[in-house]
């Protein structure tokens, strides 16, 4: 496993976490830069991601959608606020309407992403915070897109061995 | 209105969730939280950690009691304040939550940096 630590403050509402990939960072980089790489990873696999939008610069937007099995597509979006290439980039994440334009009641995620060489490869950090409480609350609801797949993942187990 | 997921992760009733967050996005609520966890503290001892009234505490450990982060119990003539692990937990849900998401996203981001070839000019050379 490539994820070296994950820390969890309960009261700042912040997942950090940090990941050791052996690759340069310009082609870490590229995996956040690149739509198409973008795309291959956002999404766990039972919901692959498909990036419609991508404009890594302040105040640009990502705009993807990933889709279920059953073919159902949910929509989401980034609002970018810096971007330092190959080493930083934050933005929010949020969900999207049926037309892919936020939904500004719906929970938003503030990400920040560090890229550093380290030990001839590349240590990436990942900072997500809720925007609030409320906002956290309304994710354990709901359950992330990734959540759910996890939870479809439990019930096929569950199945299978019944 | 929470129509865009068709399942239901987590079975906590909305306004229980709500009364949750509410309770936890206070400082003070939070510290007499932190400080409860063994049971030991009456409302008046707790009281004489803050730089406010009795009744302003006593409010706190309320609005923490509605939420089931805390319960309190009689001992003589004592209240003591404990709290409620498995509240904590719940609060806790949502980081896991995420946390899952990014280990999955890293592990498939080191699938893909195995999988590209080393040479550094490759971008957008596998398009539709």
């Amino acid at each position: 496993m490539t994820v070296t630590s994950v820390d969890k403050d309960l009261d700042d509402l912040t997942l950090t976490l940090t990941a050791d990939f052996d690759a340069p960072i310009e082609r870490v980089w590229e995996l956040w830069a690149d739509p198409r790489k973008l795309e291959r990873w956002w999404g766990p696999p039972e919901y692959p991601a498909t990036v419609q939008e991508h404009e890594l610069a302040p105040g640009g937007a990502v705009r993807y959608f990933t889709t279920a099995s059953d073919g159902q597509r949910f929509p989401g979006w980034w609002r970018v606020t810096s971007v330092d290439p190959p080493t930083s980039l934050a933005f929010n994440d949020g969900f999207a309407g049926p037309d892919g334009t936020p939904v500004e009641d719906m929970p938003v995620t503030t990400v920040l992403v560090r890229l550093v060489e380290h030990v001839g490869g590349t240590r990436m950090t990942v900072r997500c915070t809720f925007g609030s409480r409320d906002e956290m609350d309304r994710l354990i609801e709901m359950g992330t897109v990734e959540g759910l797949t996890q939870a479809v993942g439990q019930m096929d187990a569950l199945l299978a061995s019944a | 209105m929470l129509t865009y997921n068709p399942m239901v992760v987590s079975a906590i009733p909305d306004d229980e969730v709500d009364d949750l967050f509410h309770a936890l996005a206070d400082a003070t609520r939070r510290d007499i939280v932190r400080r409860s966890v063994r049971g030991e503290l009456s409302v008046s001892r707790l009281a004489d950690a803050y730089p406010m009234s009795f009744a302003a505490v006593q409010k706190h450990v309320a609005v923490l009691e509605r939420a089931g982060l805390i319960t309190k119990v009689r001992r003589g003539r004592e209240q003591l304040v404990r709290t409620d692990p498995d509240a904590v937990r719940r609060a806790r849900q949502a980081l896991d939550q995420l946390e899952k998401a990014w280990r999955g996203r890293v592990n498939r981001m080191g699938d893909l940096l195995a999988e590209i070839p080393q040479t550094k000019t490759s971008a957008n050379g596998r398009k539709r």
